[in-house]
């Protein structure tokens, strides 16, 4: 990350006035871009980020692949009789798991926005001010396909056969990625909130680990002590889970599905308009 | 200039407050159209805050500005329209190519794919940044960096823009650079507000100055009125032999005035408004055997300015100040 003052601001030809001169004579103003394409323009910049710093993606997908093999060949055996048989359960849990810490980068991502100029130059254009915010998780959008892709394909890998075959895996994973679109609400949240990217991602961790733990992610909650299995049965990510679970093997319930939308409905409209008036007011 | 000429910028009493801090306390500026402007004070006097809230990015506790024609809280959108702001932080993306931040820019602005690609590459060209321009701008030396954001502000060219401290930390090279660009924006008819800690570059660059300190406007001219208003320029010499310093003290008092011993025991300085009598007293002092290791005739600085209009130096405020203010934080 260290800027290398290059000797090559010695070499290169500085601004030429002339050029410059033409420059700034050769506009008209355009006529505004609009709402979504200030938007997507923004999903684009998060494609470029994604390029240009992939390291970014590869530990959010890291964990979860190893995740996915401790669980399966540690616990497997013990927890549900056999490793595949555990492979099932636990690879639409990791799907969540792992989409899910995906979203916590938005707030880091948002917060590393915030200590640089950048922010001051995207506030002074004349465009849909929640443009930015909503681009941007429309490119974490993407990042959220990927980190689930690359869990299925490792399920697949180890043998994974889900029931409801292609279109069964497609549903699960844009239904977890529409529940992490609004999830990731409440880090952007968080983002503007924090001093620093690194306690952003503190917290966020902080929250979201033990919330992915004690959900239905990694056990069947009925060995659980009567209070705790209450906590897991409600906690959305158990429901997400189990919707997800439903959806591969063929046997989701509507009831699974609508709470799961329903609550991500709700983080987007309580959190969505908080980041945006932060963003604004700020 | 005439009456006649519409105001660019038109503040009145304006307030921000961050806590118990007045970042800006009650100022009014009045910016003609077509011109430079520049606010100049130390660190933390509320430069930044005061610009924040003309740029639309800031909303005032108290008081009004009307920035070409729009008032700044209620047509907030319509002054977003019509302005660009290179902030003191430079304002691109370190994580994507100077090309790429050009085209990202354009595209917010309405251009289309292919007009914004041209326009990029039309303004990469024009500041000297083709070479570089797929390379990550974290890569950047401070000089290009200042230049691609300057591009950026003119991605479409704006009537009005605001320019946060455009030179701090660049090498003299650098700085002649950016001083160009400007030069080059007004002669296209841009009105500009800048910000500076640098009493030269408000003396090379703008029409009026507003000297400001603990919020408010302390002092306002042209560059000519300010130095002439604060006490001329000074003339330094070192001696090449402590010894002979109270010699040429008596020497130089007789023929400029009170003369001021500097702590390095070699130096010694004495306020002079006309270079011709200043170099005739260092070559009285020559004539004298007093054997002068350097010597400079500067117009005053911005210590200089501050210590004549509030008593104490620039450097003094900037440090009572920054412990006062949060201003970079809570902006």
């Amino acid at each position: 990350m260290s800027t290398t003052p290059t000797t090559e601001a010695a070499m290169t030809p500085g601004a030429d006035e002339a050029a410059v001169r033409k420059a700034i004579a050769s506009t008209s103003r355009p006529k505004r871009a609009s709402a979504a394409s200030a938007a997507l323009t923004f999903g684009w910049r998060g494609m470029l980020k994604v390029k240009h710093v992939p390291e970014q993606l590869v530990d959010v997908t890291i964990t979860p692949v190893m995740f996915v093999l401790m669980f399966t060949y540690l616990f497997g055996g013990e927890v549900a009789g056999s490793t595949s048989a555990y492979l099932d359960y636990i690879l639409p849990g990791i799907l969540v798991m792992s989409v899910l810490f995906t979203t916590v980068y938005s707030g880091i991502a948002l917060n590393t926005d915030l200590t640089k100029g950048v922010v001051d130059r995207f506030r002074s254009l004349p465009i849909w001010r929640p443009a930015p915010l909503v681009g941007s998780l429309l490119g974490d959008s993407v990042r959220y396909l990927v980190a689930g892709t690359v869990i299925i394909v490792l399920g697949l890998v180890l043998g994974f056969r889900p029931e409801a075959g292609v279109g069964g895996v497609l549903a699960a994973l844009a239904l977890v990625v529409v529940f992490a679109f609004g999830l990731s609400w409440v880090f952007t949240t968080l983002g503007m909130l924090m001093r620093s990217p690194n306690a952003v991602m503190n917290a966020g961790f902080m929250t979201i680990f033990p919330l992915t733990f004690l959900s239905n992610v990694f056990i069947d909650p009925k060995t659980l002590p009567a209070g705790l299995e209450a906590f897991v049965n409600v906690n959305p990510i158990s429901v997400l889970a189990t919707a997800s679970r439903g959806l591969m093997a063929g046997t989701a319930s509507a009831g699974d599905i609508g709470i799961v939308l329903a609550t991500a409905a709700a983080l987007t409209a309580v959190f969505a308009p908080l980041t945006t008036r932060l963003y604004r007011t700020r | 200039m005439t009456l006649e000429t519409p105001l660019a910028i038109e503040a009145t009493g304006l307030v921000k407050s961050f806590g118990e801090t007045r970042a800006v306390d009650g100022v009014d500026l009045a910016v003609r159209s077509g011109s430079v402007y520049g606010v100049l004070g130390p660190n933390g006097a509320g430069k930044t805050t005061a610009i924040r809230m003309l740029a639309t990015l800031l909303r005032p506790d108290a008081g009004s500005a009307r920035v070409l024609g729009h008032d700044i809280v209620e047509e907030a959108d319509a002054v977003r329209g019509l302005v660009s702001l290179t902030g003191q932080l430079a304002s691109v993306d370190e994580d994507l190519t100077g090309r790429e931040n050009l085209i990202l820019i354009g595209r917010l602005l309405g251009l289309k794919r292919a007009p914004a690609k041209a326009r990029a590459a039309e303004l990469l060209e024009a500041f000297g940044l083709a070479e570089a321009a797929a390379r990550l701008v974290k890569t950047y030396s401070g000089g290009m960096r200042r230049r691609l954001d300057i591009a950026a502000s003119i991605v479409v060219t704006p009537q009005l823009m605001f320019l946060d401290e455009p030179t701090t930390g660049l090498d003299p090279r650098s700085r002649n650079q950016v001083w160009s660009i400007i030069r080059a924006l007004v002669a296209g008819g841009t009105t500009i507000l800048l910000c500076t800690q640098y009493l030269e570059e408000a003396d090379q660059l703008a029409d009026g100055i507003a000297v400001i300190d603990h919020g408010k406007v302390i002092a306002e001219g042209t560059p000519g009125q300010l130095k002439a208003s604060v006490g001329r320029g000074a003339l330094h010499v070192r001696l090449l032999d402590p010894e002979q310093r109270p010699e040429a003290e008596r020497l130089l008092g007789r023929e400029l005035g009170a003369v001021h011993t500097e702590p390095d025991p070699a130096a010694l300085s004495v306020q002079c408004a006309d270079a011709g009598r200043g170099a005739e007293a260092v070559a009285e002092l020559t004539r004298s055997g007093i054997r002068i290791s350097d010597f400079s005739l500067g117009q005053p600085s911005l210590d200089e300015v501050f210590l004549a209009l509030t008593g104490r130096s620039a450097e003094e405020a900037a440090t009572e100040q920054t412990d006062a203010t949060e201003e970079k934080h809570a902006a």
